[in-house]
């Protein structure tokens, strides 16, 4: 059946009807009257009040590959002064500045932005929808991440960043021994941007529950969609905890509260309960999409589909869940009764079970298909190389008396660092490689790809390892420089020489992106013949993603009829589908078997994002500035955008439906 | 792999339509996130007052009459906006609207009890480590109702304006769910600020 052309509706929209099934063939004029609905005005307009999934996600990426070349110089400039004993090319205070907002850059401004920006380009892709669940909300989480992230570095140029360390532990971080701006530009940078994950996060949870095409139940999403659900699910109870111990830490310092302060009865060990109840999962929050990543990647290339899909699924949730029961791992040598530290140091051994569980699916997905040996490959299997290393000094640190010995030594940077490069690091930038053709429409060299591959491989395990030998020679953390008798000078040069190589690995990364973007050679819809959803669409994908929202009946789609052992069929459905375009419209289906339930109303693009995201962190640069004026009318200018934001409208079925000529209601139908 | 989803055949409601708008469900997982904000609030409050190691709270126990009239009045305001939705639910468009003015004078009654019981207190929230609590706690909260009458406004506008019916009233939904989560919050404050000093002294 050919789409027939939709009445012209001047009355109100019904408020329910028969979705109509068709064709849209590539070309057509009703195609182009699909790309009218959904395209972003041209110019500045279109710039500020874009919604869709794919912009955003591309400048997550953008924005977070920023913040990791800045958070790069940074260590570079650490592990020159490191780089022999007596060195004086950094101050003390210069030192703490630049490891802080080093650690502040990577954790907070690098490591989950980065994997935003993937889930939000693929999740709508991945799930056959044609956007996400809140597209607004979207442009909202992105505004916000930018400002929060400028907000942090407000203060660097004035040479008064944080210093106090990326978990900014009290006293050292409190009122009496930071009296400058530094730490107050922190914790409300912190709070502000932990507005921003939270409403992302919500976005990808509804989204996964309501926006799947239908037949895509629930064992047949990919991994990368269970490891952002988990993720986000995880975000919604941890993110309330370190916002509110910043907040607190800002009313001891600037008003004169006493959570955290000795001498009236306050808590240093507070601080450390609610930031480590929100940091190890955090941790898991920066992996676990990472590690879906590859699981949905990597098969790609194995010419076969993942080993134990169900196992990995379940180990990524696993993960998750004792990731809430291991925070006081770091602070065992605190002097918490001995019990606590019994089971919390079970628990974080118990935790590398799920993580084998991945391990070993990867492993076999390896043995068992007929790997491809492309530079994408090549990062995800360097990842499985490093998660284990990383993984098995972990399990190492886990070991309450072990733990005591190697706590705030390089040992533990030793760990961190495989455990966030290796499994973050890795995996992003090979699914770089591995996506840049449906962001871009372009290959990327292949052969600058293995360069970069090898040249950031040997860097990275030449800077890195020798950081677990300086630990166990009892290098501390933190120190801004070390004597020459303490035979730490070797390791430590290597290691600075290593974190260049792997500088220059990054570097022709980079270049390649650069010259690829331009000069690439054209990728078709489907250049690796990848299995998934993504896949179906042309590179780049048009505005409006699926021409006609497909029917998918396996977890691989395109490759139905090929996997060995199972039955032949080929019934996804993906040239004839739902049409709707009468307006942004997708298909809304039931949360576990994706039953079409609901024809959901897509928002236009719209300012309001980016008003309230500008108008909220001005409240907090008020609130830095103690202009408590200033602060308030930025508070109503935020509550005025968000009342227009949510004044119901009827082009969305949120109002009533008059027939007959429409009423000029306010707002009601304005674009 | 089990069946493909069959073709529809059947109508689909259009647009933002009760728990299967969008809406519906990100307010939950908002109310998720929030209740573990206060979730961390309380267990910062009872955390500090096991390690305070003095008797707790220092000021004494807290007068329970009027908070525990305020509380009433919180439920109640609950109470008469649910009551509200009801009426829409069935048509009543206009004899809801007085379900959401009653909702709304309630709130506020709350906000001015609650701000006069701030001012009878003799401490505040530098002079000890109990003052930071109680007022960064309550204050919380009072913030969250604050913002509830907001949203409680805006929603009644948008009913005199005759913007909803018993088939659309998505807005109604959503927004009444958060003022409930605001008021059954309040509880959980209540029994930790006021009631479990009296179980500790035994």
């Amino acid at each position: 059946m050919a789409a027939t052309d939709a009445p012209q509706y001047r009355i109100d929209p019904p408020l329910e009807r028969i979705p109509e099934m068709g064709r849209i063939p590539a070309g057509s004029a009703i195609e182009a009257r699909l790309e009218k609905i959904w395209e972003t005005a041209p110019g500045w307009r279109g710039w500020l009040s874009t919604v869709d999934h794919k912009t955003i996600g591309v400048r997550y990426l953008v924005t977070a590959f920023l913040f990791l070349v800045i958070g790069g110089i940074e260590a570079l400039f650490l592990r020159i002064q490191l780089a022999g004993p007596d060195m004086a090319f950094l101050t003390p205070e210069q030192y703490n500045q630049l490891f802080t907002m080093h650690g502040v850059t990577m954790i907070f401004l690098y490591a989950l932005p980065v994997l935003s920006g993937f889930s939000n380009y693929l999740w709508p892709l991945l799930l056959g929808s044609r956007d996400m669940a809140f597209p607004r909300l979207n442009a909202l989480s992105y505004w916000i991440f930018l400002f929060a992230g400028l907000f942090m570095y407000i203060s660097f140029p004035l040479g008064q960043a944080p210093n106090a360390g990326w978990f900014n532990y009290v006293p050292f971080s409190g009122p009496i021994y930071n009296t400058g701006p530094n730490i107050d530009v922190f914790a409300l940078g912190m709070v502000l941007l932990g507005i921003s994950t939270t409403v992302g996060s919500i976005n990808f949870v509804v989204t996964l529950f309501r926006m799947r095409a239908p037949g895509m139940t629930i064992n047949r999403v990919p991994i990368l969609v269970w490891g952002t659900l988990t993720a986000s699910v995880a975000n919604l109870f941890a993110i309330p905890a370190v916002s509110l111990a910043f907040f607190l830490l800002w009313l001891d310092r600037q008003i004169g509260a006493h959570f955290f302060d000795v001498a009236n009865n306050g808590q240093p060990l507070l601080w450390q309960h609610l930031f480590w109840i929100f940091g190890h999962p955090w941790v898991y929050v920066v992996v676990l999409p990472a590690m879906g990543i590859v699981s949905d990647a990597l098969p790609t290339f194995c010419r076969r589909p993942l080993v134990g899909y169900t196992a990995v699924a379940l180990a990524t949730m696993a993960t998750m869940l004792l990731g809430f029961g291991v925070w006081v791992h770091h602070m065992f040598a605190t002097g918490l009764p001995t019990v606590a530290l019994s089971i919390f140091g079970a628990a974080s051994m118990v935790i590398s079970i799920p993580s084998a569980v991945a391990v070993f699916a990867w492993i076999a997905t390896i043995w068992l298909g007929k790997p491809v040996f492309k530079t994408p490959f090549l990062f995800f299997a360097g990842f499985v190389a490093l998660f284990i290393i990383g993984g098995m000094s972990g399990v190492m640190t886990a070991a309450v008396p072990l733990d005591w010995q190697l706590n705030e030594t390089y040992f533990i940077v030793a760990h961190l660092h495989y455990v966030l490069l290796g499994i973050n690091v890795f995996p992003v930038v090979g699914a770089i490689y591995y996506w840049f053709p449906k962001f871009t429409g372009r290959m990327m060299s292949e052969k600058l790809g293995k360069w970069s591959f090898w040249t950031m491989f040997i860097g990275f395990n030449a800077g890195f390892f020798p950081m677990h030998i300086a630990g166990l020679l009892g290098m501390p953390r933190r120190i801004y420089t070390y004597p020459s008798r303490m035979g730490w000078d070797e390791v430590n040069l290597i290691t600075t020489v290593g974190s260049f190589i792997f500088a220059v690995g990054v570097l022709i990364f980079l270049v390649n992106v650069v010259l690829s973007v331009k000069r690439g050679a054209r990728a078709g819809a489907n250049p690796w013949d990848a299995p998934t959803l993504e896949w179906a669409v042309s590179s780049p994908p048009p505005a409006y993603n699926f021409a006609t929202i497909p029917t998918i009946a396996s977890r691989h789609p395109l490759w139905e009829g090929r996997i060995e052992g199972e039955e032949e069929h080929s019934r996804t459905k993906l040239e004839e589908g739902y049409l709707l375009m009468r307006g942004r419209e997708t298909l809304g289906t039931s949360p576990i078997d994706a039953k079409p339930v609901v024809i959901l109303k897509m928002p236009e693009d719209s300012y309001t994002p980016f008003l309230v995201g500008l108008f909220v962190s001005l409240l907090f640069v008020g609130l830095l500035l103690h202009s408590w004026t200033f602060t308030a009318l930025m508070a109503a200018l935020s509550c005025a955008a968000l009342s227009s934001w949510m004044w119901p409208r009827r082009k969305l079925g949120q109002r009533t439906t008059r027939h007959g000529p429409a009423s000029a209601g306010r707002g009601g139908e304005g674009p | 792999m089990s069946e493909t989803a069959r073709v529809v055949s059947q109508p689909l409601p259009v647009g933002s339509v009760g728990k299967l708008s969008g809406g519906w469900w990100g307010m939950i997982a908002l109310i998720v996130t929030e209740a573990s904000l206060f979730g961390y609030l309380l267990f910062t409050y009872f955390y500090l007052a096991a390690q305070s190691g003095q008797d707790w709270p220092p000021t004494g126990l807290p007068g329970l009459l009027i908070p525990g009239i305020n509380t009433i009045i919180l439920l109640a305001s609950s109470a008469a906006f649910w009551a509200g939705e009801r009426r829409i639910q069935q048509g009543g468009t206009r004899s809801s609207i007085f379900g959401f003015i009653a909702a709304i004078a309630l709130g506020s009654a709350f906000v001015a009890i609650q701000l006069l019981e701030w001012k009878n207190k003799t401490f505040s929230i530098n002079s000890d480590l109990y003052g930071s609590l109680y007022f960064t706690i309550t204050g919380f909260h009072l913030c969250h109702v604050i913002i509830g009458l907001g949203v409680l406004l805006l929603l009644l506008a948008w009913t005199m304006m005759g913007y909803f019916d018993h088939k659309r009233h998505v807005a109604i939904t959503i927004g009444g769910v958060y003022w409930h989560f605001v008021d059954v919050v309040w509880l959980f404050v209540f029994s930790a600020l006021y009631l479990s000093p009296y179980l500790q002294r035994g």
